[in-house]
């Protein structure tokens, strides 16, 4: 099996590792660094709960290579708060009962983060449509939509 | 009832840690040394092991062990995580020398990495024996039918009916009043076979369990589940060691809805690290968990029911023979429910009810949100709209005349509970009538049911409701226990075995405990389930945290208080009688004069007459408070592609007191979802042979946000003595509404009733060419 060389800026971290050719962004991510709040739970992209920002794109890491993400920068959940400091949109989710189990949440929070930066003032249809490819089986999704309404009001 | 802390959107306590992605889950640890667990699974509905030669995989380097039938005990066991001794049947081994589904467990490895041991997997080599299998449940029983379970050693461990030679998993029968002459007063009959299907949970955390020894050699278990008591019990069993050899933490859990009330994966993964020394985890994937965890019992439920001119129900005869798959993990008790806890919501004298459960070759049923009445709700719910249309009446108000009220009690209560005999009870506490009428207005059914009869056109608007109930706890068995102790600035530690799966529980104790003691919720530090640390409690089901374990936290307050007041008035210098707890201090009505907690905290450490501020306390439950809904939805079905869209959603529900109403919305909401995406698509599809065609998300289709209806939540508040604060349950009991209200709402709209879910396109509209 190949190893190559990569370097990847993670929540303004730099690593830099040498993995196989086969590992996908997320097991790099959770089982090499230790970035355990990207969650793992179909592994074929179904589900999106292992959401990630690269560059500032919500993608599934389960289904980007590693080696894919060399040069690239990579926001997890964990890389939103800033010196204890939630964004709005953490807060907003708080606020709005949208955190229930909390295992679908940073991948919905991170898609939050790049639909509101993309446009800051969604309507519903528009939130529904960001979160076309994420599952939560807990909240029946209002609170979570709810949450990205109130965030975008926030500013 | 609403408080300083009850009755507030008081923020998870857990919140903030989720909303950051702290390692807060089983699989979010890495130990030192762990090895990775996976499972072979049986490519056979229903085959003898002839042979099993697991050489080469265990040469393989870096596999460290290879479990199988032939080096593991033969402990018969439930996996079913219930009180002991438990109403399921010890059916289930660790590893047998028979599969008996398609997905049932053949063996097992540990590796150095996932990847080996996928490997060795591949490397064990099984010779089997195929045998006959059966899948239709309605023909398990037939003589020559193939048997499933043909080991001697199986058997309840309490006296029940089982006949494992003809598949036959569990029995009940029973009768209130006379049916045979109830029914003869009917004006209007109905009498119908009703089929629900296979389904899955998808809570999305798979099963996680990580095993590792302590230094002292006790075997620590961290695991995903919703009964942390019930699986040391279990694996202790299993393993053959006694309990105090392991201690179970289950850390924050990413959504059970039942699935996670089983010992599931534990005793694989701690017989691993018994073998091996070293840490061990096993997740399931995807795969696994919907093949070979645990489904939803499906059920063939015949109803016979009748209704006078004037109205009320002359009898209920319901037949019920239900799929435990190939183990009985909860089989009799699901299957007791739809009597037990479905049929005393409906005003009716004359009621008999008999059940079967058999065993087919196909994947287990367990606990599922709803657990039996949800499958009893749909054949009933069905019925009472097509008794009233019989009888001319509008539905809303027929619901309203045969369905039980405050004060009422029901002979079923005491004729049946989860587990034997129930117990006689007067309902205390009963909102019915207000939810029907409180969401039959918010969902505008007068004018909608006026206008709608009237259409033509491709798309059909229909509109359909039912009422739902869920006793909850299992009485006389459940109990709860919390310890609290008092710290020096005044805030609490409560320590619960109560399971927090994802719903909130520790939010709500913390609330109840908040409450009765004056003190902001942010001074109740909770610490919940870890078998070493916290006492005991049956753990999450049965809609029964906030009843059991709530009204044990209610206990420990009191008996807090007392302590708190004793040191107050020594302080003081007042008698006890005078003094009362304010704003986490203590006050007298006679001076006004004041102490703080931290200084009565202080005291009681430091100062004089020392001692620890605590208390345990323990509940157990007496009998079964009832929850209650109405629930009103409004389809859309599209006659040429035979889609049933849901462009309204109106659910009231009586919980009792709303301890925290943002959290209480979410079980609303996410009950109501989950259920109307088992009505309208989820489904298991199974080969001739048995096998899951569809187990992954791609294929078993779950609501996403472009499929969300709006659903519209309303609470109308009863107060329930023996609760809390007067709080009920919440967690089950609004999922089983969707299933009948959606198959009356699609009969309103295109004049077809479906006896048989899921209401999909293609039979929705193979039901329309069929009109």
């Amino acid at each position: 099996m190949s190893r190559h060389k990569i370097l990847v800026r993670v929540n303004g971290g730099v690593y830099e590792r040498e993995v196989e050719a086969r590992r996908t962004l997320l097991q790099f991510l959770r089982e090499d660094l230790n970035f355990t709040g990207t969650k793992s739970a179909c592994e074929r992209g179904d589900c999106g709960l292992c959401t990630v920002l690269v560059d500032g794109v919500p993608t599934k890491s389960c289904l980007m290579l590693a080696v894919e993400a060399d040069g690239r920068e990579i926001t997890t959940i964990e890389g939103l708060a800033k010196d204890g400091t939630l964004t709005r949109i953490q807060q907003a989710f708080i606020d709005n009962g949208a955190v229930q189990c909390g295992f679908c949440t940073g991948a919905f929070i991170l898609t939050t983060e790049a639909l509101l930066r993309r446009n800051p003032d969604p309507t519903e249809e528009d939130v529904k449509e960001a979160f076309g490819g994420l599952l939560c089986r807990c909240t029946g999704y209002r609170q979570i939509i709810d949450a990205v309404l109130d965030a975008a009001k926030r500013k | 009832m609403k408080g300083k802390v009850v009755g507030k959107n008081v923020t998870k306590t857990d919140a903030l840690a989720l909303a950051t992605g702290k390692p807060m889950y089983a699989d979010d640890i890495k130990l030192d040394g762990m090895l990775q667990a996976k499972i072979l699974y049986s490519p056979h509905a229903h085959a003898r092991i002839k042979n099993i030669d697991t050489r080469k995989a265990e040469a393989m380097p870096g596999v460290h062990a290879v479990l199988c039938h032939k080096n593991v005990p033969r402990v018969p066991h439930t996996t079913a995580g219930q009180g002991w001794p438990e109403p399921s049947p010890y059916d289930a081994v660790m590893f047998d020398n028979k599969v008996r589904y398609v997905g049932d467990r053949v063996a097992a490895v540990a590796a150095e990495t996932e990847e080996i041991a996928e490997g060795a997997l591949k490397l064990i080599k099984v010779e089997y024996e195929q045998l006959p299998a059966i899948f239709d449940l309605e023909h398990a029983m037939d003589d020559g039918a193939p048997v499933i379970h043909d080991e001697p050693d199986s058997k309840y461990v309490i006296p029940v009916f089982f006949d494992p030679k003809r598949n036959h998993c569990a029995h009940i029968d029973l009768e209130a009043g006379n049916f045979d002459e109830g029914i003869k007063e009917s004006d209007f009959v109905v009498d119908h076979k009703f089929k629900n299907h296979y389904g899955q949970h998808c809570a999305l955390e798979p099963h996680t369990c990580i095993s590792y020894f302590e230094p002292n050699g006790r075997l620590v278990l961290r695991t995903g589940t919703q009964v942390p008591f019930h699986v040391r019990r279990i694996v202790a069993q299993c393993l053959e060691v006694p309990e105090r050899m392991i201690r179970v933490i289950k850390p924050r859990i990413g959504g059970g809805f039942g699935s996670k009330q089983e010992m599931l994966i534990e005793d694989v993964c701690a017989m691993l690290s018994m073998r091996t020394g070293r840490p061990v985890r096993l997740v399931l994937s995807r795969e696994d968990v919907f093949v070979s965890s645990r489904t939803r019992h499906q059920m063939v439920i015949w109803l016979k029911a009748g209704a006078r001119k004037d109205g009320r129900l002359t009898g209920i005869n319901m037949r019920v023979i239900s799929n435990a798959g190939a183990y009985g993990s909860h089989a009799m008790t699901v299957m007791s429910n739809c009597c037990a806890k479905a049929l005393p919501m409906y005003k009716c004298d004359h009621i008999k009810f008999v059940g079967d459960t058999v065993y087919t070759n196909l994947p287990q049923a367990g606990a599922y949100r709803g657990y039996g009445v949800f499958e009893a709700t749909y054949p009933m719910g069905v019925a009472m709209d097509e008794l009233a249309e019989k009888v001319g009446m509008d539905p809303v108000e027929f619901w309203k005349i045969n369905t039980v009220r405050e004060g009422d009690t029901h002979p079923i209560f005491e004729k049946l509970g989860e587990v034997g005999k129930g117990v006689a009870m007067k309902i205390e506490s009963c909102a019915l009538p207000g939810c029907i009428e409180q969401a039959a207005e918010a969902f505008g059914w007068k004018e909608k049911r006026a206008s709608y009869p009237k259409q033509d056109g491709k798309i059909r608007r229909g509109i359909g409701m039912v009422c739902t109930v869920q006793g909850a706890t299992v009485a006389m068995i459940d109990m709860g226990a919390v310890f609290a102790k008092m710290n020096d600035d005044g805030s609490f530690n409560l320590l619960m075995g109560a399971t927090d799966l994802g719903t909130g529980a520790d939010t709500i104790m913390a609330q109840i405990l908040a409450e009765a003691l004056e003190i902001p919720v942010e001074d109740v530090l909770v610490y919940p389930a870890d078998t070493d640390l916290t006492p005991f409690d049956k753990g999450a089901y049965a809609s029964g945290t906030t009843p059991v374990t709530g009204m044990a936290v209610v206990k420990v307050a009191e008996m807090l208080k007392e302590q708190i007041i004793g040191v107050a008035s020594e302080i003081l210098g007042e008698p006890k009688e005078d003094l009362f707890l304010k704003d986490k201090g203590v006050e007298s009505k006679k001076t006004t004069r004041r102490v703080e907690y931290g200084q009565i905290a202080k005291r009681s450490m430091y100062a004089k007459n020392q001692f620890q501020i605590a208390a345990i306390a323990s509940n157990a439950s007496k009998a079964p408070p009832q929850s209650y809904t109405a629930q009103f939805v409004e389809v859309e079905v599209d006659t040429e592609t035979g889609e049933v869209r849901i462009p309204k959603y109106v659910v009231a529900a009586d919980c009792g007191t709303v301890i925290n109403p943002k959290l209480a919305a979410g079980q609303v909401e996410g009950a109501v979802l989950n259920g109307v995406s088992y009505a309208l698509t989820e489904e298991f599809i199974f080969d001739k042979n048995g096998r899951v065609l569809n187990p992954s998300f791609g294929h078993y289709k779950i609501f996403t946000t472009q499929d969300v209806p709006k659903i519209e939540t309303i609470f109308v508040q009863s107060y329930e003595p023996s609760g809390p604060f007067g709080a009920k349950s919440i967690g089950e009991v609004c999922i089983n509404g969707p299933l009948p209200a959606l198959s009356n709402a699609i009969y309103n709209a295109i004049g077809v009733r479906f006896y048989e879910s899921p209401f999909t396109p293609d039979r929705i509209l193979k039901a329309l060419r069929e009109k």
